[in-house]
């Protein structure tokens, strides 16, 4: 075992938390100072995870091993692949840009805020480097905690509601999930993801223990569904991402999210894939129904805050039908490399959608900072009046509603291209989303906000500051490069989708 | 056995008698300050006994005063939990009692008597003996409940678990005494034995029998449906007191009903984890929806312990006497030692406001997080322990016990969804509590201040819980190795 690369890079920001609890509250400069300061730090290991991860041999790779509890078989097991890395990566970006954005807005309990923020980073990033059922299953619940109180603590209106939604829907699904993970420790015999990603289906085929396979797959279903979420477990969605601070609905759309999307593809694929592979049409269903009802809802908002929100769950629903379509594929012959391009196209949107949503929810943030209000029928010329604020906009939309050229546009090809090859009916239904998503995109925000006459409320709004461009230029920059060349990305993808998609087809 | 060894093996239980008796002494010659040395006595005499314990009794597995009592690694399991409760709760005591009474010397004196009790009821293995013990904890705690006598409600808590606890008693020795009759024997190996040979022609006594006895037990651990004394004795009990109820009585009832359920019934267990299955599913369904609707934390606290004895009973209940990873006991035991720390930790935070704002209404805790940071923080932390959620030792209880009904058939499967159902349910009143204390703003902006032995024992608590919840393979070892020791004893 090398050096703990995954260990350092998962506690840096639980120990930048507890440094933030042993600072007085009123030291209010030096704990701005180190949570970001220690969110950057752990944004250069992500880096270098990344620059480190040896594409040429693939699998699983800086892996650590520890007992944790021997006599259950519970062990520390920490590893990444082309799946994870990226992942970590977006964590590691997302968090240190939310900080520094709330090091200027949050002015209420600054302690209680960075601290929560911090320990929820550890939480999110321990669920990524997992490859044990329940050290996966511990940090899935940790982020659970911090984000109910940076809901309930600095959100909205509404935001005690929001913030037991969010708790009591996440609960139910990860008790579900946990049942699940029982079951496939009672037939490996241990807690071992990779155990079970070999051996489960051998040993509890299918179609002879359909039942019980059966319930566990839904058992384990209903907390990435949940997250993800999927139609029709997304109601919890709008009123959280609505209600929380401009940090909090960036890191909930942006990463945890995807914790739901990273689940489907670390542990229900590869553990049950005939299961996977019985339900996919249905599972493909929610999710083109997710893509058209959650892009048709959008048109319907008037609240920009929401709207947003429910891009969320139109966007996250071509993850869904990307993996949905995969495991559909399983023993059709010669469409492994559709398959390989779905799930390609699933993580990178996972990864895009984490950027551009990211970016989106901030941008919310800076208009409701100015204007308190997020009413898009009080808005009209913001155009001429916030350039820089209108350009950021209109990058971040475009690369939303799939532009070639911005980030957005490959995951969105892929997941379809991916489909078209296997389920075609479906891809076609679903890509009436990026239809609806232009022109929600378009009419709703860019025409309502940007355009037409000036409202003589905001004549004296000034533009965007330095520190809010500071902490959007970056992702920006991501969206473009990666639209431009994103060979890095999906070369790094790749290397753990292709070799899934391999073995994948060995199960059938 | 020689006399020496003997006393060796009960050094425990001499200490708490001998320190009750000079906790007596001292109450009734000091005067004044001096008085204060009471705290410190009766705070080392569990200490002392565990201590004790861990030196003579560590890995024993006899048979004691003919027959009547054992010494063997689940009786000190047990015992170790009553210990720690009881010296949690004397740290807890002091200021609560001086605000509220003239004459703590006696509350200490009893706490010790009770948990004296505990520990000989845990180690019975005698019907005899067990049901002496057994009354000897009730009497104790119906007079420690209703302590506080300026106090309405603590009569009242006090009556009411009074007459809860003679019908009770009652239908448990009218179970006892079916049984001796069938087999001519109160010894609990000797019961199981004779119900195998001489006495097979009264076997099905065993389940009506076994239906009586759990009546009484569940009194004591506040199953459903025998629980309705709970939230009045609960809330009318000096809540020093109603820490120990919730954990050291409860788990002595549990200590009581695994050794007589296995040991004298194991046969029949097909049958009776049936029935207590049953009880279980009431309690949690039960306890967690009626605490949805409380609106004084001692009675929500009252139906919580409920439904967390609802889910050690599905342990109990799905249980099997086999060294397995998972095999019910294990988590029965890992659970009652969470659960020591995890509620008796809320309860001193309890007692920590009450002393306070002399309230016990949750609407009370609103802004709690300026009055006092520290204290609102451990007690959201524990009540996320109890809610189940990972870092605290309350979610490896729930994980063990879970775990083990999966194994148990579609009813063990029954008993796991309703148990994993009704903790997002209860999750929503925990929080609710965490709510008040972080979302809201209060009135009253004066810090609480907590004196320095409630915060002691807040700290251990709280500290014991997160290194469980932490790394917790040191108590899954030590809970497997004493449920195991159960299975040997036939």
């Amino acid at each position: 075992m090398g050096f703990p690369i995954l260990s350092l890079v998962t506690f840096l920001p639980l120990l930048g938390a507890i440094i933030v609890l042993l600072l007085p509250s009123s030291s209010v400069r030096s704990i701005r100072i180190v949570s970001v300061a220690v969110a950057a730090l752990d944004l250069v290991l992500g880096a270098i995870l990344w620059a480190a991860y040896d594409r040429g041999a693939g699998g699983f790779q800086f892996q650590e091993m520890a007992n944790w509890i021997p006599n259950i078989a519970v062990n520390y097991h920490l590893g990444v692949d082309g799946i994870s890395v990226p992942m970590i990566f977006l964590t590691t970006l997302l968090t240190p840009l939310a900080l520094l954005y709330s090091a200027y807005t949050i002015k209420d309990r600054v302690k209680e805020f960075f601290f929560l923020f911090l320990l929820l980073e550890t939480g999110m990033l321990g669920v990524f480097v997992a490859l044990d059922l329940v050290l996966f299953y511990v940090f899935f619940e940790l982020g659970l905690v911090p984000m109910y109180f940076l809901i309930g603590i600095w959100g909205g209106a509404k935001r005690e509601y929001a913030a037991i939604k969010f708790f009591l829907y996440t609960l139910a699904g990860s008790v579900a999930m946990l049942l699940g993970f029982f079951y496939i420790y009672f037939t490996t015999g241990s807690f071992s993801i990779l155990d079970a990603t070999a051996r489960f289906e051998s040993l509890r085929p299918f179609g002879s223990n359909f039942a019980a396979v059966s319930l566990a797959f839904w058992g384990v279903f209903l907390a990435f569904a949940i997250k993800l979420p999927l139609w029709p477990f997304h109601t919890w969605l709008p009123d959280a991402h609505t209600e929380a601070p401009t940090a909090g609905s960036v890191i909930l759309a942006g990463v945890l999210l995807k914790l739901g999307g990273y689940g489907f593809l670390r542990i229900l694929l590869p553990v049950f894939p005939s299961a996977f592979h019985y339900w996919a049409p249905l599972i493909a269903a929610l999710a083109v129904v997710s893509i058209v009802y959650g892009a048709l809802v959008c048109l319907a908002q008037w609240d920009l805050k929401r709207l947003i929100a429910y891009s969320s769950v139109s966007h996250m629903g071509y993850v869904m039908l990307g993996v949905a379509a995969a495991a559909y594929s399983l023993n059709a012959a010669g469409q492994e490399v559709s398959r390989a391009i779905a799930l390609n196209g699933a993580v990178l949107q996972m990864f895009n959608h984490g950027i551009i949503t990211g970016a989106l929810f901030l941008l919310v943030g800076v208009i409701y900072e100015r204007a308190h209000t997020r009413d898009l029928k009080a808005f009209g010329g913001l155009g001429a009046l916030m350039p820089y604020f209108y350009g950021f906009f209109l990058v971040a939309g475009f690369a939303s509603l799939g532009l070639p050229g911005l980030a957005g546009f490959w995951a969105e090809l892929m997941v379809f291209r991916g489909t078209f090859g296997i389920m075609p009916a479906y891809a076609i239904v679903g890509a009436l989303g990026i239809v609806v998503t232009a022109a929600y995109i378009l009419w709703k925000i860019m025409q309502n906000m940007f355009l037409g006459q000036p409202n003589e409320r905001w004549a004296g709004l000034p533009d965007m500051h330095s520190w809010e461009i500071a902490s959007l230029a970056p992702l920006l920059a991501v969206m473009v490069f990666f639209g431009l060349y994103p060979t890095p990305i999906i070369g790094l993808i790749n290397t753990a989708t292709t070799a899934m998609a391999r073995a994948l087809a060995l199960v059938l | 056995m020689s006399l020496g060894t003997t006393l060796t093996l009960l050094s425990p239980e001499l200490t708490l008698f001998l320190g009750a008796a000079l906790v007596l002494a001292l109450d009734l010659s000091l005067r004044g300050g001096a008085r204060r040395a009471i705290v410190w006595v009766a705070l080392a005499v569990p200490i002392l006994a565990a201590l004790l314990a861990l030196a003579f009794l560590w890995g024993q597995q006899v048979a004691l005063l003919s027959g009547m009592m054992v010494a063997d690694p689940l009786a000190l399991y047990f015992k170790l939990v009553a210990y720690g409760c009881a010296a949690l709760v004397i740290l807890g005591s002091p200021r609560y009692l001086s605000d509220r009474t003239d004459r703590p010397g006696e509350f200490y004196l009893l706490v010790l008597l009770a948990t004296l009790a505990a520990t000989l009821a845990s180690a019975a293995s005698d019907l005899i003996s067990l049901y002496l013990a057994f009354e000897f904890l009730s009497l104790v705690s119906y007079v420690l409940v209703s302590f506080l006598r300026g106090d309405r409600r603590s009569s009242e808590g006090g009556l009411k678990y009074f007459l809860y606890g003679a019908v009770t008693s009652a239908i448990m020795l009218y179970g006892m005494s079916l049984l001796y009759g069938a087999t001519g024997t109160t010894n609990l190996a000797a019961i199981a034995a004779n119900l195998r040979g001489p006495a097979s022609s009264l076997r099905w006594l065993a389940v009506p029998t076994a239906v009586l006895l759990l009546a009484g037990f569940s009194f004591k651990i506040a199953i459903a449906p025998f629980h309705q004394w709970a939230p009045d004795a609960y809330e009318g009990a000096p809540t020093p007191y109603t820490a120990f109820l919730s954990v050291a009585s409860k788990m002595t009832g549990v200590a009581v009903l695994v050794r007589v359920m296995f040991v004298a019934l194991g046969d029949f267990q097909p049958t009776w984890a049936r029935v207590l299955g049953a009880f279980a599913i009431v309690s949690m369904i039960l306890g967690n929806f009626v605490a949805l609707q409380q609106a004084n934390i001692k009675r929500l606290l009252a139906y919580s312990t409920v439904a967390h004895a609802g889910y050690i009973m599905v342990g109990v209940a799905t249980a099997v006497l086999a060294p397995r990873p998972f095999n019910g006991l294990n988590g029965v035991l890992f659970y009652g030692a969470a659960y020591l720390f995890t509620n008796v930790g809320v309860f001193l935070a309890v007692i920590a406001v009450e002393q306070a704002s002399g309230s016990t209404t949750i609407s009370d805790y609103a802004g709690m997080w300026r009055r006092s940071p520290v204290l609102a923080a451990l007690m959201a932390y524990l009540l996320l322990s109890l809610t189940g959620i990972p870092f605290s030792a309350g979610a490896f209880a729930k994980f063990f016990v879970f775990a083990s009904a999966i194994q148990a058939g579609s009813f063990g499967l029954l008993l796991a969804a309703i148990g994993i159902l009704t903790s997002v349910v209860a999750a929503f009143y925990y929080l609710n509590i965490v709510r008040y204390m972080f979302f809201e703003r209060s009135e009253a902006e004066s810090p609480v201040i907590v004196n320095r032995s409630v915060k002691v024992a807040l700290a251990i608590a709280t500290a014991v819980t997160l290194i469980i919840g932490v790394y917790p393979q040191p108590l899954v070892q030590l809970a497997s190795r004493s449920a195991v020791m159960l299975g040997m004893l036939f």
